[in-house]
Formats: C-alpha cells, structure tokens, sequence
C-alpha cells in the first residue's frame, strides 16, 4: 500500500481542526469537560531582605476537592518561585514553560535570571492568548537588583507590589495584610504575617483549603518549606487501626508452586540506557 | 370569562372572526404597569455595615456614602437609625427601600406605643418583623433590595441579628454585609472576642472599615460609628480614617519593570 501523497510536515501552532466537531457536540447538548480549578489562596510580601510567598493546597473540580495537598509554588529559577492560580493545567503549563526558557537564556548570558524577565516572558504569552490561559500568577525573587514581587493577570496585565494577593481567597487574605502589613518586617515576622493570610483564606474561603506551603527567597539562598502549617489534621484515626474481631474460616489449603512451570530464555540484548 | 368578537375580515377564500382573551385579572393595562413597579435593580445603594457585640452592648459602623451605579452620588447619607428603646437597624443595598422600612417600623412602634402597657418592642421583636417583611415580599417577587443589621439590647441582654433580601435571618456576636462578608469577617473572627471593651471594639471596628476603605470601591472615608447599651442608642458624629500610603513600593513601583504598575 502506499501513501497516496507526500507527508506534507505539520505546520507549528494551535490546531482548529476539532473545534467545529467540538462546537457541534456542545450544540447537541455534551457537557465540555470542566477543568481542575486551583481554588486558591495565593500570597506574596516583600519583607526586609527579600521575598516570602506563600500558597494553600487545595485543587478543586467544581464542588469536589480533587487534590488536597497539591504544590502551587512553582519553580522558575534557583532565585525566583512563583505561585498559580486559575486553571491547574494552565498555570503548571506556562511556569514549566517559562521556567525552561529562563534556563536557556542563562545557559546563554552566563548570569543568573532577573525577575523581570520571567514577568515579561510570561505577560507576553498570557497576553497572546487573549486571557483563554486562565493563569493568575504571583512572581516573587530576588535577582542582582534586589527583591520583586509581581501579580499576573490571565489577560497579561501586571502589578508591583509590595504585598500581593490573589485566587478565590484573596480578599480574605488581603484583609490581613491590609490590616498588619509593615514595611520592614523581619523573616520570622513575614512568615507569620503569610501564614496568618493564608490561613485566613483556607478558613474563610470554600476554595482554599488543607496546608500552608511557604517559600522564603532571599539574596543567594531560598528555602521552599513545605506544609510549613498543617491546620486540618485528621482527627479521630485511632492508633491502634481497625482489628477484624472474627477471623475467616479456612476450609481448603492448595499449594500450586509455578517456578517449574516458568521458562526463562535469554533472548536479545539489554535495553541501551 | 366571555368571548369579545374584535374584528371581522373578508377574504375571498373564507370569512373569519377574530376574538380576544381578556386577562382574568384585569385589564392588559394595569398588568404593563405592575411589572413597572416591582424592585427589579438596586439604583442608589450603600456598601457595607459591620457590626459587633461587646460588653455592654452592640456597636455599629458604617460610611455615609450612597452610590448611584458607579458615581458617588451622595455623601451624607445615614445608614443606620434608632429604632423605639432598644434596637438599632442598618441597611446596606437600596436606600429608598431602607426608608420604607423606616416607615413601617414607624408604624409598629407608633402602634406599639399607643397599646401603653408599659412594653416595648425589643429587638428580636423587630428582628422578627423585619425578616418577615423581607421574606414575604421576596415571595411575591418584589424584593426590598437591602441587607438589613438589627442590634439591640433589651433586659441587659444584648442582640446582634441579620435579614438578607431574600429572608435568610440569622443572629451572631458579629456580622458583615455587602463586600464586609470577604473583607471584614476574616478579620472579626479571628480577633473577635467576648466582653470586648468600648475602645477595643471600635478599634476593631476601625480595622475592618479601614480595609473596607482601601479594597471596596464604594466606601467613602466618612464614618460614623453607633453604639447601644441599656441607656439607649447614640450615632456619632460623622468621622475619617488615616489611611496610609507610603509603603516605598508605591513610590517607583515600575522602576525595574519597564510596561507594568
């Protein structure tokens, strides 16, 4: 059989080929899929030697919690982590993005990345995208010039500030850094004022939910802590587990060993690393 | 119902009557203009209320500013009123409907006093007769568009209660309505506690306007803050939050950020 005409190579870009089958479908009355949302509480301040973000952990899908202790403070650069939320694909697909392109171009200049870099690269594709992205970004590091912290809206417009929030728990956690935020905090002070905001969303906002996760960045040296707060334990789990009171009946034992039925044959050579 | 022969039409095919309905209830007329008079938008609107109960009694806050959709249309308007002896009503949402309101208690309290048998309208009472104006006229599909905050103390009992416009009525040591619900109760029930003192509540009641203040876009800074006890209700006179502006992130804030603010 052969080909009745030349593999013309696939030109690159967003394929439409689907959407009037897709439009047709929805037209028929097919659900569209709904997409795994971030729910969210995302935060970040600028403190007195640099950056503090912090994040709930709690994916959502509509009413159902999907994820309870997902990772939302994403990694850019050694200096620069920046948090999602919107749409989980979304905002794990164009931080991965940025992310590897950030490494080239240090890979090519020879120096580390600056945060206004990541702030345009990402802008430029959000904005491109007409807000379809559904990607709000909260982009904080410390580069050469000093400590950043940006929000990032779905449809590429951007903020500096110096204390930020977003997702759906932001007023609740803006309500605390509107009410406690000072210049100058020290590091002890700025995790406790990002845990405290964040705690407000995860209490006060249905989206937000389970852990804290904090990222502390900082000229030359960053540390990602990791559900730093845990304020929904499970409770009632008894420690010694549940004892079956009655144990099964055994009627018959019949023991079938298959080593002698199995032949092994080597054949061909080991895989190439 | 009786048939009304309208017209009459000749055709050369066929000769017809035409008849029409009348409208059980009346005329078409009246109907057109029923439609007009139901609540069907909010048009001069005040933002939030934010309410806390303390040692001796209840104490309320709120702007003074009544926006017309996106223009602050009035400065001087006052949201919250005494209400016979012993309660305090503020409304946020539509204010022509919170003057309505006022009217009608007017008339309950009027008939309540006529009665002079030494009793007067409490504010559970009050409470109670708001939520069910509120949810009666919801059922007939003509809302009045507040949400509505009742404190009171009566008997050494303080009261703190809520009525939204659909009807849903609930009390609590403190409540928010309008943007104060995601901004101002995060931080009531964090730092809400009981037996707070005059200065403590209305410090707490400052932080949670001077949020209101910066993050609601249509809170004014003019406030007045009123307080109830067993003596009675006072409103202050209206008053202005420091707000502060000078966070050094404000000043150049694009400066390593060429295109962003």
């Amino acid at each position: 059989m052969t080909q009745s005409g030349v593999d013309v190579p696939p030109k690159g870009g967003f394929s439409f080929d689907l959407c009037k089958r897709n439009d047709m479908l929805i037209q028929k009355g097919l659900k569209a899929p709904s997409f795994l949302k971030t729910g969210t509480t995302i935060v970040g301040l600028i403190f007195k030697d640099g950056v503090i973000l912090g994040a709930d952990t709690r994916a959502t899908e509509g009413p159902i919690v999907a994820d309870k202790n997902c990772e939302k403070i994403h990694y850019m650069a050694p200096n620069i982590y920046c948090c999602g939320a919107g749409t989980a694909a979304d905002t794990e697909a164009v931080t991965d993005m940025v992310s590897s392109q950030l490494r080239l171009h240090r890979y090519q200049t020879g120096r580390d990345s600056r945060v206004i870099t990541a702030l345009t690269l990402l802008k430029k594709h959000l904005f491109s995208y007409q807000g379809h992205v559904s990607a709000a970004l909260v982009l904080g590091g410390v580069d050469i010039t000093g400590p950043h912290l940006h929000t990032i809206y779905p449809h590429g417009s951007t903020d500096t500030l110096p204390f930020a929030t977003m997702g759906s728990g932001s007023l609740a956690a803006m309500s605390v850094f509107e009410a406690k935020y000072k210049e100058g905090l020290t590091r002890d002070e700025g995790i406790k004022l990002v845990a405290e905001a964040i705690c407000s969303g995860i209490f006060n906002d249905l989206g937000s939910g389970s852990n804290v996760d904090i990222c502390v960045i900082t000229k030359g040296h960053k540390e990602y802590l990791r559900n730093y707060m845990e304020p929904n334990p499970r409770t009632y789990v008894s420690s010694k587990g549940y004892s079956f009171t009655k144990k099964t009946e055994v009627l018959r034992t019949k023991i079938t060993p298959l080593m002698e039925r199995v032949e092994i044959t080597e054949v061909g050579e080991a895989m190439e690393e | 119902m009786f048939l009304l022969p309208v017209s009459f039409s000749i055709n050369a095919d066929y000769f017809f009557l035409q008849f029409t309905i009348p409208i059980d209830n009346g005329d078409s007329v009246k109907n057109a203009e029923a439609d007009s008079q139901r609540t069907l938008y909010p048009y001069v609107t005040g933002t939030s209320i934010v309410a806390i109960k303390y040692k001796d009694g209840v104490l309320m806050a709120s702007d003074m500013g009544g926006s017309y959709g996106s223009t602050l249309r009035y400065k001087n308007i006052e949201r919250m009123k005494a209400i016979g002896k012993h309660s305090l009503l503020g409304a946020s949402g539509e204010i022509s409907d919170f003057q309505e309101i006022l009217r009608y208690l007017d008339e309950l309290v009027l008939n309540d006093n006529m009665w002079d048998d030494g009793n007067s309208l409490g504010p559970k009472e009050v409470h109670n007769y708001l939520t069910r104006v509120m949810y009666n006229r919801r059922n007939k599909f003509n809302p009045l568009w507040n949400t509505l905050v009742l404190g009171g103390v009566k008997n050494g009992e303080s009261y703190l209660g809520m009525v939204s416009m659909i009807g849903v009525s609930f009390e609590d040591n403190h409540v928010a309505t309008g943007f104060g619900n995601h901004l101002a109760r995060p931080i009531l029930r964090d730092e809400w506690h009981a037996d707070l003192s005059f200065e403590d509540g209305v410090k707490l009641l400052e932080k949670c306007m001077r949020v209101l203040l910066y993050r609601d876009r249509s809170a004014i800074n003019k406030l007045q803050i009123a307080k109830i006890t067993e003596e009675g209700v006072t409103v202050s006179q209206p008053y202005s939050l420091k707000t502060f502006w000078e966070f050094k992130a404000f000043n150049n804030p694009t400066a390593g950020a060429e295109g962003s603010w």
